[in-house]
This record gives C-alpha cells, structure tokens and sequence, in this order.
C-alpha cells in the first residue's frame, strides 16, 4: 500500500478495521472523537456493527457482550471515559474474553482539558480496574507506528484471550503523518467455541466473573497470574536509539519519546553520549533490557507528559543503584527539545559530581527480583 | 360421578407435569416462597414452546437472579450491576439471529442501570428484559430500592419509606412505555395462579416481539421477596396484591399493532 497522509485518529480506526474488527462502541470524547467518526461511516459501509452507546459504562459493557460472542471488538476514548470504562475493564479481565480500547490520553485529573497528556500511564498499566490484572499496554510514538500496534494489539487480544490498550495522546490523534495502512483482512468467519452463539447441539457456554468460593476465585487469579506472566515473558517490545554507549540514557514513550529522540539526536551531533530507551509494552515493562541497559550507562533520565507515573518503573529496576533524574510536563504541555536539552545538561552535570552517585546497598545487587 | 378407582391407573405412567427443557436440573438457591423460580418456570416454558433454546442468549444480572445463568439451559453471560441490556445490546448486534434476553431485578433495572435500560430502550435494541419488582434490594439484604413503596420499611428506610427523603416509587414499565423503540411494556404480577397465567402470556407476547424483529419489550413481574418483607410466602403473595398493585398498576402500557393484531387473530 502507497503511504498517504493521515490523521492518528482516523489512522488507527482504519488500521482496526483493516484488522478485522467487526464490532466498534464508543462515545465522542475530545481528542479521540475522529475515531469513532470514521468508525461512524466505515463500519456501516462495511456491513460491520458500529454503535454510539449513551455512556462510556454503556460502551465498554457493549464491547463485553460483543467480546463474549466471539468477535473482534474494540472502544476508543479518552482519559476520563477511560475513568468511567473500568468497571468494564475488570468484568472482561475476569471473564478472560479479548477486546481492543484505543486510549487517546488528554491532561487531568478532573475535567482536565483536552490537550496531550500522558497522564494515564498508572490508570492503563496498573490500576484499570479492581482486582489483580494488567491489561496489555502498546504506546505508539508515530501514527505508523499506531497502525501497526493496532493491528497487533487483536492478535494479542485474542491470543491471550485479554484487554490490549494501545495508548496514544492528543498529539498523536489529532496530527498528521505520511503512513502505509495494512492489507484488508477478511473478518474471522467462524465464532470461538466459548463464545455465545445460542446452545444447539452442544453444552451451554457460559461467560462469567464470578466465583463465589475463595478456593475458586483464587484458582481463576492463579490462572491469570500464569497468563500474566507468559505475556510479561514474551510480549516485551522497546527502541533503543544510540543506547549501546550512552553514559546518560533517556527513557520515554508516546510523543514525549518523540521529542526527547530529537533532543538526543541534536546532542550526538555535538558529540554528547546520550541515548534513548523507548518502551513500546508499557506492560509488560521492558524491565529486564532495562536493566542491563543499566549495567553500562551512568545514570538514567526519565522524560514524561505527566508527573512521573513511568518514573516509578523505571526507578524500580536501577533507582536503588544510579540516579534517575526526571523531566515532566503537566496539563496538556508538551516538552520542548529545548527544555529536554537544559533536563539533560543537569542530568548530565550530576553525574559528572561523583558525590551524587548512589551508593549500592548491600543486598541490591539482585534488583531483578526487585521489580 | 367418576370415581379415583375408575380411572386411576397406578400400572401407567402418565406424564402431567415435567421441567421444561430451556431450565436445568439443579437445584436453586432462591428463598422458599420466593416467586424467582415461578418466573424462571414461564420464561422457560415459552422458550420451550417457541423452540427458542437452542438459540437463546441469557444476560443474568446483579442481584438476587445472579446465579440465572446455572437455572436456564441456554448460553449465558454476567453483567455487571445494572450494565445487562447494555451486555445484551453488544451480543444482540454481533449476532441478531440469537434471541437475547435479560433478567433483571429492580435495583438494578431501575436504579443503577437506569440509564442502559432507558437508552437501550429508546434505540429499539432488539431483546427482551424480564423485570422482577419486588420493592426492595434482595440480596443485599432488604436496603430501599428505587420501588420501594411509600412507608414500606426496610433496613435502609427503618422509619419507612418518606417521599419527601426519598422520592416516590419508580413505575418502570410506563416509563420505558413512552419511548418509542419499545414495542411491548407490561406489567403483570405473580401473587396468584390467574395472574401466573397471565404473566406467562405477556412472556410469551414479548419474545414474540422479538423473534419477529420489532423492537424492545419488557414484561414487569410484581413478585414477592418474603424473607426481607419479614412475611411467611402466602402473606407476601397477599402483600403484592393489597399492597403493590395499588401503586404498581397491572396493564398494558404499550403493544405494537403488530402484537394486537396477531392477538386478535388468535
């Protein structure tokens, strides 16, 4: 396919049809609304289920219901209708049936506003509803890039059986990129055999979260733990730029990677030694790479569109060991390469003022069993 | 007269009563006197008798109906406190050749998932939704439900029911009925055999409505809950009549001309 120049926000609807996801919900939530537009007019034309639901509760349980038939079915919205979809989150985690959410993060908390924020790292990758699961997170930093995990994100879904994100910011929705939309896939014709097709000539299939004795309950958490740690073992996906002799290594994701990739590039052309380490799985966490990124470097910088949520990940695999230093922005603001520049001079000039290395403590050599 | 002697014949078995196939053969967990089963009992029977099972989807919801899904023979789901007909919406319109339906108590019907049932509803969603109205949370332990009648006591309204505290109770079925995707909305009530026979029409009627791709129905079922209205079975189902038909009427609130014409066929 020829690369044409595309909005993120309609790239990645686009990207999930040519996916074969036969079933969209969703509500118009500023800066994901061009998602559900596109999926609006698209879906239709395709003879595929679109449907603008009352609420994002409503939306997220219409994907659960769409999910327990046995079809591809994704939600996109943003940061505070990402707030309202978790209870949907944990009834999908718990029943173990596949669904897609595009998170097109905005500025909080509260009615925040509506520019770029990276503010939900915490909400997506730790706390997406109650009870013990993660879903699977996949950050994007380009609109091409945002197509290719989109299309990933409902193998994974349906391999593991999970809720994937793919995690954007307004940026990434509302800007345009020159990118190469995948083939159409034909939508999968046949239904899993868990699904809820209606109980002729075989058993009922039942789809369901609860468990009311503890020794069940606690079986079905063992048995997501155990899928957990397959993912956590085998979905790790990153970037390194300019890693391999960076005595300063920058870790970012999403559009915050974007900037902080020129402010390093920008500096290696002056001759200063510092790289970027790009988580692309938010979870899993590319905690083990990071590590023995951190066996080489001599300190680590951390630059988010939020408070320091990444920060804590990072500062739980080499924080006991070296110094990470953290540049953020808040609100809606994103970084300037300038502002990334003057982080990493500071950064830089700590380490060079050995007084302000931490020492290793006794008994955290083994930081891997840390985290 | 015909005497027991003469056509009792206790060498042949005759079959005059059985478990309707669309129901399992489990026992269930509802209280005694409670009317859960004799619902549970009608909707299976017209499921039966329509040849639905096989292609029947239940939504179970949250409440005292929570473990439905283990009483019916047909696929089933568990939606979350309130979200059923939203749940339904997303299986109805990934596979509108099932017949979906939900089976919700008041608390969640009519109080937290307000919002899915009137919109699902309002969008003429395809489904049918059983609605048991006891007047009160029943497995939470007896709290105020949206239904709860004015002065009835219970744990959370001690002193009884205040309208000026709490508002007035909440007539669903008249409600849904002024929405114009609804195709069918009744109430119907289960304290006695008549009016079981009664309920298990409309049942019949609202499935109808689906299976012939209408819209949304809705069958209201004033039923009893004896061991949190602190009564023995016979005085609940003495209770429903004296006590909630006056606030919850029992009627027709809306059928489609495509349902009263086949009615009158009949």
């Amino acid at each position: 396919m020829p690369k044409e120049l595309l909005k993120g926000n309609v790239a990645f609807a686009e990207a999930a049809i040519r996916a074969g996801c036969q079933a969209y919900f969703g509500y118009p939530i500023t800066p994901q609304t061009e998602l559900l537009e596109h999926m609006s007019s698209r879906m239709i034309e395709l003879g595929r289920t679109f449907l603008q639901a009352e609420s994002e509760v409503a939306a997220v349980n219409m994907v659960y219901g769409a999910a327990s038939a046995g079809v591809r079915v994704m939600t996109s919205s943003s940061s505070p209708g990402i707030s309202l979809m978790q209870e949907g989150f944990s009834y999908i985690a718990g029943s173990e049936v596949p669904a897609v959410v595009v998170d097109v993060m905005r500025g909080g908390p509260g009615l925040g506003n509506i520019q770029p924020s990276q503010g939900d790292y915490n909400q997506v990758t730790k706390t997406a509803g109650h009870g013990d699961f993660h879903p699977i997170v996949l950050a994007p930093s380009t609109i091409q890039e945002g197509i290719d995990l989109t299309v990933l994100a409902f193998d994974l879904a349906e391999k593991y059986r999970t809720l994937v994100f793919v995690v954007a910011d307004g940026a990434l929705g509302q800007m345009m990129e020159p990118a190469e939309l995948p083939p159409m896939r034909e939508t999968a014709p046949d239904r899993p055999a868990w699904a809820l097709t209606g109980a002729g000539g075989r058993e009922k299939n039942l789809i369901s979260s609860i468990f009311l004795g503890a020794d069940k309950l606690e079986r079905l958490n063992q048995k997501l733990q155990a899928k957990l740690a397959e993912i956590a073992a085998s979905e790790i996906r990153y970037e390194e730029f300019f890693v391999d002799d960076a005595e300063l290594v920058l870790v970012a994701f999403g559009t915050a990677a974007r900037v902080a990739k020129s402010a390093v590039q920008a500096l290696r052309r002056e001759g200063v030694p510092v790289g970027l380490f790009r988580p692309i799985s938010l979870w899993p966490f590319p905690e083990e790479r990071l590590y023995e990124i951190s066996e080489q470097a001599k300190g680590f910088l951390v630059v988010e569109m939020n408070a320091g949520q990444m920060l804590q990940d990072v500062r739980a695999v080499v924080g006991r060991r070296y110094p990470v230093e953290f540049y953020g922005r808040m609100g809606g603001a994103i970084p300037m390469p300038e502002e990334i520049d003057g982080a990493i001079n500071d950064a830089l000039a700590k380490l060079d003022d050995s007084e302000n290395k931490v020492p290793l403590e006794a008994g955290n050599g083994n930081v891997r069993n840390h985290v | 007269m015909v005497t027991l002697e003469t056509t009792f014949d206790p060498t042949v078995e005759t079959v005059v009563y059985e478990r309707p196939e669309s129901l399992a053969d489990v026992h269930t967990h509802y209280c005694p006197g409670c009317t859960h089963g004799t619902a549970h009992r009608l909707v299976a029977e017209v499921l039966d008798e329509l040849g639905l099972r096989e292609r029947t989807i239940l939504v179970a919801a949250v409440g005292c109906s929570v473990f439905s899904y283990n009483y019916f023979d047909v696929d089933a789901c568990e939606a979350a406190h309130g979200r059923a007909p939203a749940m339904a919406t997303g299986i109805k319109r990934v596979n509108p050749d099932n017949i979906v339906f939900t089976y919700q108590g008041d608390g969640d019907l009519a109080s937290i998932g307000a919002a899915e049932i009137v919109h699902a509803a309002a969008r003429g969603e395809k489904i049918t939704v059983i609605f048991i109205n006891n007047a009160i949370y029943g497995m939470t332990g007896g709290q105020m439900a949206p239904t709860t009648l004015i002065g009835q006591k219970t744990t959370s309204s001690p002193f009884g029911r205040d309208a000026a505290l709490a508002g007035k109770p909440i007539q669903m079925a008249e409600l849904l009925a002024q929405l114009p995707g609804t195709v069918y909305s009744v109430r119907r009530s289960l304290h006695d055999a008549r009016h079981v026979i009664q309920a298990k029409k409309a049942i019949r009627t609202a499935f109808q409505a689906q299976v012939q791709g209408l819209g949304f129905s809705m069958v209201e079922l004033l039923s009893s809950c004896p061991t949190n209205w602190g009564m023995t079975p016979a005085e609940a189902l003495d209770w429903i009549r004296d006590n909630m038909i006056p606030t919850f009427s029992l009627g027709d609130f809306k059928v489609a001309p495509e349902l009263e014409s086949k009615k009158r066929r009949r």
